[in-house]
């Protein structure tokens, strides 16, 4: 089985994000894995521990910071990583769709993962548009995959934990959810000794594809409405907050 | 090309999902400022499609489009999409709509913007991205765009109608499908239905751990409260999928939704908008939540829970 | 009886010339002529081969260590042993042998040829780990609660100074203090949250207190030692953990650190001056016995027990401290002091090092008894009613073990309760 991961880094919605002209102001933020790929590379290692196979992390490498990402990827049991080396902080996902489409092609991929959304999606998933490009069925909202001759078997969520189960051929592209485990413990010896072994393959960003959207203004949400602020010491929020529910007959 | 836009309405066991009656009548609006038509796409059968105040409706129904399937669902739309050329194709940013909105928009190479909360006249969309944390405002450029927008953005009321809808037959065959549907998954039973209860207490990231659960569990209990969560908190397996609230987890209205630790994602607020009253607590003071909830407070949600423990 | 080991390669000869030298052994025959059997050296080059497990080639079978192995005495095991199965067919990173030892160093003690197990196990372990090799889920447990939530429990970091509260004295928090102190105390994970360890945490301000000791303690900022998770292989999780405790060390200023725990003594007196951190440590028991001057004249209630003390490795073997345990049990009136068999430079392990303190339940299926009940049956044998300990991991571990074998009339008290108890009078 050759299983691929599509990740995107992404600028950390931790902190504020600094605006400059129209978009986030990328050179002054940092960047994370989006949360889901963390869940879309535990996904894809379960499949290859169930049924064997090799699985390769690809991501575009936004800020030349990508390298450490991948390492925790290999420690966590990836076998090996490929970076596309844009250089290009504010890249939107039909960009990187489209570049990692081109890398994921020669690695003849069986089934790819990806994310099934990221916070920057601004122009929609990579995952989505991956499929689109290579010309596989995709599935979104995924929280279990399982693969057996050729076809794959997940189940992907609606809302409120309905769902549907779903087989597929393979090749597909899988948008997770939730990987059927929480992700592991990366040991910390390991993604240090990755991180001085591991060789990542580069590729230069070949394609062309643009979300054909323009920016015209970013800035934070205008509130409609503002919650009435409680100040104080933590004592006195809570003390607060007791006596708000207890007026109300709810404490 | 045409002014006219296409609403890809959503149905699950014979009932359309609010969404669809909020892109409608959106879709209405708009049309009408650009001199177009507003017409809903019903796929799937097992479901009355006269329901909806659009301009048209087009109900495509064939024994492979019985449950949502996103390879058949995406063959026929791409092809009506083609035969009708549309100003503007309107998807939801929900389970379903997300399987095929930017698909779409890479097949077709037709611009798309997601999380879109707002659409003006002139197609200018607002983008509510990073978690809630920043609006965009985003042209689409060329005669085709598609939006997928979240839901809750537009009132409902204005899609409700009861156009008559026309029947048509898949416009490609549905013959040799890769992706094949094979039950429905019911939730599980067993545990608290957080989406009957008066009171929640409810906890995002910011409670850290699994370790940290315990904590919170007290504090519900102390308010006579089931403990519900964000997303992340089911993701890491610290609750069960049972006690999720937003848009992958169920939609609660309580009388109280104490918040702790949840900065207010868009898919969080989709789920739990409608409480009677919201009170959230954070550390960041930008959080959004803060511009939904009726009360807030900038406090370290651990200090907090432990000394309202203490006063109750 | 099956060979324990598969792959075992015995390569016999009748005649072997060494050197030039024919040593074939059919002299010492009456019937037939011996048959000489080697074995290849893989597995033990393949140890060896390892930075740090070197030492492990130097095994000539003399079997010293085997006699004072405390995991023998409940198994089959010492570095003899895994020599010998090594040659025959043993791969360590893979057996389930690699995770027993304690490192409790009794077998470097009495080794001609310095086997350093401590050296070889850490490093072995590690091996295991970055090839993917079986790891104990309880212990993967330790290192992924320690890496996410500061302590080897999996307790929330926020709690770490939970406990002061009801210690039923003033504990100054450095971040609070804002100005240098004579003593920054460790207080360590266990005694931070485990109840029992809470009791001794409590005993320690008490007794600091009453001396009028000028100290404080990190309180939220303070994070594990990590000292066995290095010992169980995760090294690299100790580099983290003791690059933040670094800084979070030299953030404030003090003279001197005392630790509660013997394995925190070892990190940050042994280990820390590798990563550049070189600043006085001191175990409590060393502490107090120096002030004990000041500390005698105030245990003035008896406590009439009988009294047994268990050195634990870490303050004993590995740090050389005997001494000061046992003159700070002998200052408190009304204590008789017994000494169990092994004792001191012989002490016997309580388990609990090397990362057992987190294997519990893997180490239960690979030996008959478990350590610390082998300890607990000791200790109750000298007649004693009273286990004294001075590690965190011990209560809890010896206070479990005392049940498990019957011996519940054998208190196991940390020697702070005791001199608290002395102090207080109960």
């Amino acid at each position: 089985m050759n299983i691929v991961v599509a990740i995107k880094h992404i600028p950390s919605i931790a902190d504020d994000l600094p605006v400059s002209g129209n978009n986030v102001d990328f050179d002054s933020v940092d960047f994370v894995l989006n949360e889901f790929d963390e869940q879309s590379i535990e996904q894809a290692v379960l499949v290859k521990e169930a049924v064997g196979g090799t699985v390769t992390v690809v991501g575009v490498d936004l800020i030349e910071e990508l390298d450490n990402i991948l390492h925790l990827a290999i420690a966590k049991g990836a076998d090996k990583a490929v970076k596309v080396t844009a250089d290009e902080p504010g890249a939107d996902s039909h960009m990187q769709a489209k570049w990692l489409s081109e890398a994921i092609k020669g690695l003849s991929p069986d089934i790819v993962f990806a994310g099934v959304q990221a916070s920057n999606d601004l122009d929609g998933q990579i995952g989505p548009m991956i499929a689109a490009h290579l010309d596989m069925p995709y599935i979104g909202g995924v929280s279990s995959v399982e693969v057996a001759d050729g076809t794959a078997t997940v189940n992907k969520e609606f809302a409120g934990g309905v769902g549907a189960k779903y087989s597929v051929s393979l090749p597909m592209v899988v948008g997770v959810q939730a990987a059927a485990k929480p992700p592991r413990y990366a040991p910390i010896s390991k993604v240090r000794q990755v991180a001085q072994t591991a060789t990542i393959d580069t590729v230069e960003p070949s394609g062309d594809a643009s979300s054909g959207l323009t920016f015209k203004k970013m800035a934070p949400p205008v509130a409609t409405g503002h919650a009435e602020m409680i100040d104080g010491s933590p004592k006195e929020v809570a003390a607060k907050i007791v006596e708000l529910l207890k007026s109300k007959g709810l404490a | 090309m045409s002014n006219d836009i296409l609403v890809i309405t959503e149905h699950m066991d014979g009932k359309f999902s609010d969404v669809s009656f909020e892109l409608v009548g959106k879709a209405k609006e708009l049309a009408s400022a650009l001199g177009g038509q507003a017409v809903a796409v019903v796929v799937g059968g097992g479901v009355d499609a006269n329901v909806f105040a659009s301009d048209a409706t087009i109900h495509i129904d064939d024994a492979a489009l019985g449950q949502f399937n996103p390879e058949a669902y995406g063959k026929v739309i791409e092809a009506l999409v083609k035969e009708k050329s549309p100003r503007l194709v309107m998807f939801g940013w929900t389970a379903t709509g997300m399987d095929l909105a930017a698909w779409l928009s890479a097949k077709l190479g037709v611009p798309c913007a997601a999380y879109v909360k707002e659409i003006g006249s002139d197609l200018m969309m607002g983008c509510q991205a990073y978690g809630g944390k920043l609006m965009a405002e985003v042209a689409p450029e060329g005669d085709m765009a598609i939006a997928a927008c979240l839901a809750g953005s537009f009132p409902a009321e204005a899609g409700q109608g009861s156009t008559a809808a026309t029947a048509t037959a898949s416009p490609v065959d549905l013959g040799s499908l890769k992706v094949k549907f094979v039950e429905a998954i019911k939730p599980e039973g067993g545990d608290v239905d957080i989406t009957s209860q008066t009171k929640l207490v409810s906890v995002g990231r910011g409670i850290g751990g699994k370790e940290n659960i315990e904590l919170a569990e007290e504090l519900a209990q102390a308010l006579d409260a089931a403990l519900s969560c964000s997303r992340p908190v089911v993701d890491a397996g610290w609750l069960p999928r049972t006690r999720q609230v937003g848009k992958s987890g169920l939609k609660v209205k309580p009388k109280m939704y104490l918040m702790l630790g949840i900065s207010g994602a868009p898919e969080h607020l989709e789920g739990m908008k409608s409480a009677e009253l919201i009170i959230a607590v954070n550390t960041d003071k930008k959080a959004p939540i803060f511009n939904v909830a009726h009360y807030g407070a900038t406090a370290d949600l651990f200090e907090v829970a432990e000394a309202m423990l203490e006063l109750l | 009886m099956a060979p324990k080991f598969e792959k075992a390669k015995a390569i016999e000869k009748e005649n072997i010339v060494v050197d030039g030298v024919d040593i074939s052994g059919h002299w010492n025959r009456m019937f037939e002529q011996r048959v000489i059997t080697e074995y290849t050296p893989e597995l033990i080059e393949k140890i060896a081969d390892i930075p740090n497990a070197e030492s492990f080639a130097n095994c000539y079978q003399c079997a010293k260590c085997v006699a004072v192995c405390p995991v023998d005495v409940v198994g089959n095991y010492g570095p003899r042993k895994l020599y010998r199965y090594a040659q025959t067919g043993m791969d360590l990173t893979e057996a389930p042998e690699l995770w027993l030892c304690t490192t409790c160093a009794n077998c470097l003690r009495v080794c001609p040829k310095e086997v350093n197990m401590v050296k070889i196990m850490p490093a072995a372990r590690e091996q295991a780990i970055l090839d993917g090799k079986f790891v104990p889920n309880e212990l993967q447990q330790a290192f992924e609660n320690t890496a996410k939530s500061g302590n080897p429990l999996g307790q929330p970091q926020r709690k770490r100074d939970a406990w002061i509260k009801d210690a039923g004295v003033e504990i100054p928090v450095m971040k609070d203090l804002g100005r240098k102190v004579d003593v920054l105390w460790y207080v360590g994970s266990y005694p931070s949250y485990h109840p029992r360890g809470i009791d001794a945490a409590s005993a320690a301000a008490r007794i600091f207190t009453a001396l009028g000791i000028d100290f404080a303690i990190l309180g939220k900022e303070e994070k594990d030692d990590a000292d066995s998770q290095r010992l169980a292989g995760e090294k690299g999780l100790f580099e983290m953990m003791t690059e933040y405790n670094i800084e979070t060390f030299n953030k404030y200023e003090w003279d001197e650190l005392v630790v509660t725990g013997p394995h925190e003594l070892n990190a940050f007196k042994n280990v820390y001056p590798k990563y550049g951190f070189e600043r006085p440590v001191v175990h409590y028991t060393t502490f107090l016995a120096r002030h004990l001057d000041k500390l005698k004249p105030m245990l003035k209630h008896p406590v009439n027990k009988k009294i047994t003390y268990h050195d634990p490795c870490y303050l004993g073997r590995h740090n050389g401290e005997y001494d000061a345990p046992r003159q700070l049990l002998e200052a408190i009136p009304g204590v008789e002091l017994v000494e169990m068999g092994r004792n001191r430079e012989n002490g016997y392990c309580c388990g609990g090092g090397g990362g057992g303190m987190w294997m519990d339940s893997f180490t239960a299926k690979h030996t008959n008894m478990r350590l610390s009940e082998k300890r607990a049956m000791e200790a109750a044998s000298t007649g004693a009613n009273v286990l004294a300990v001075a590690c965190p991991f011990e209560v809890s571990r010896f206070s479990d073990a005392v049940k498990s074998t019957g011996n519940e009339h054998v208190d196991v008290l940390d020697i702070l309760e005791l001199l608290d108890r002395s102090m207080r009078g109960e």
